[in-house]
């Protein structure tokens, strides 16, 4: 039982970490890797080291993915990602610029 | 002249030639014209050139990238699998730290009095990794405010209004009614919880990482549910380079103290308490809490910095 639950668990791990790099949108690789680290506190708890299991639910679930959507707003990115493969520029848009340095 | 004409009506073409040269006035200008046409077509014919050259290399480029990428990728997956591969299993005793790990889990609990042995081990035996870790994120922070941080002299002038609009309040969170009240019950919890695994580190899993983590992360929670006029009342900066400043101090001090009177075999005069209560493990309980206070500033400074780009109240 044990070991199917590791077995789904560390599928799910790989699933996450590929679709990380997959996916176009940053937006959704941020929860997507928020995702995969409660998948490894989990795994860390199933390893028996429940010290690392509550530094990564913390750390790892909470304050980085929070930091990351925190950049994506600041550089204006947060729907960035299918339109900047399409070679869409992303950004400020030009007219604050201009104001900007008028 | 007519005849060449006749003839050229009949279908001679080459009879009004030497005529119909004569005639033209712009005989050379053409000539210049053509030329000046021919070198257009040849400049552009080169810039299409050059762009289907361009083509290429940017084709080639991307080829050789995505090969050196999964090339390299590859490589790593491999090597780190084959160490994987050599490694002991999980649960087995290593026979090239056995020593080590026999040492901790047989004196550990003799040795730093810590019922939890991971705590003895990262505060204790190697407690000079984790106040280098401490001071790594006290740096980190520190690289961030340089970046980040907004005051007089990295702001444009005239535009005060400006930045004081985009800084926080414009783009806050605080209006939104279910994370306020979802925020209003969980934040005693979380804070409960991580004063417990900070403060009950020796004993229980925790200690002084993961409980200023969760309590950082329960500061965020506040910071983004409550506003951050609820923070700015005891999170200040004087209170953030305090805080941090004497936790890493005390550490620093402490450790010193302790390894000094260690190498040198002298008593240190720590009390190690009852093994389980909660004022054991000698000098555990109070690093713990340095740690943790350490940690906890940090990620609410980074949070404070990217958000609004100033560690306590705005400074604009």
């Amino acid at each position: 039982m044990r070991t199917v639950l590791e077995v789904i668990l560390l599928i799910l791990l790989i699933g996450c970490a590929i679709c990380v790099n997959l996916t176009g949108n940053l937006l959704r690789a941020v929860v997507i890797f928020m995702s995969y680290s409660s998948i490894m506190c989990i795994v860390w708890i199933l390893l028996e080291s429940p010290d690392l299991a509550i530094t990564e639910a913390a750390v790892g679930a909470g304050v980085s993915g929070m930091l990351f959507l925190l950049t994506l707003r600041k550089i204006d990115a947060e729907d960035a990602g299918d339109s900047y493969l399409e070679g869409e520029t992303f950004g400020p848009d030009e007219t604050a610029a201009g104001e900007e340095k008028s | 002249m007519r005849e060449g004409f006749f003839k050229w009506l009949d279908g001679d073409y080459e009879a009004m030639e030497d005529f119909l040269d004569a005639a033209e006035v712009h005989d050379e200008p053409r000539e210049a014209v053509k030329a000046h046409r021919k070198v257009l077509v040849e400049a552009a014919d080169q810039a299409d050139r050059a762009v289907v050259l361009e083509e290429k290399c940017r084709r080639i480029f991307d080829r050789l990238y995505l090969a050196i990428a999964v090339i390299s990728c590859v490589t790593l997956i491999g090597v780190l699998l084959f160490t994987v591969a050599n490694l002991p299993y999980f649960g087995q005793e290593n026979p090239r730290t056995v020593e080590v790990v026999r040492r901790y889990v047989e004196d550990g609990l003799h040795e730093t009095g810590a019922v939890n042995i991971v705590s003895g081990m990262i505060l204790d035996y190697r407690a000079f990794d984790t106040l280098g870790e401490s001071h790594v994120l006290f740096t980190a922070l520190i690289c961030v405010t340089i970046l980040l941080r907004r005051d007089k002299k990295n702001m444009r002038k005239g535009y005060e209004d400006y930045y004081r609009i985009t800084a926080d309040r414009f783009f806050a969170v605080s209006n939104d009614m279910i994370l306020r009240k979802v925020g209003l019950i969980l934040i005693p919890m979380i804070f409960l919880y991580g004063i417990y695994i900070l403060l009950n580190g020796q004993n229980s899993p925790g200690g002084g990482f993961s409980g200023g983590a969760i309590l950082g992360a329960g500061m965020i929670i506040f910071a983004a549910s409550c506003g951050f006029e609820t923070t700015d009342r005891f999170f200040t900066r004087r209170f953030f380079s305090f805080a941090s400043v004497a936790s890493l101090s005390f550490y620093s001090f402490a450790k010193g103290y302790v390894f000094i009177t260690g190498a040198n075999s002298i008593p240190n005069g720590i009390p190690k308490g009852t093994p389980g209560a909660i004022l054991s493990g000698g000098l555990i309980l109070p690093l713990d809490i340095a740690v943790g206070l350490v940690v906890a500033c940090t990620m609410f400074g980074f949070y404070s910095l990217f958000r609004r780009g100033s560690i306590g109240s705005q400074e604009v």
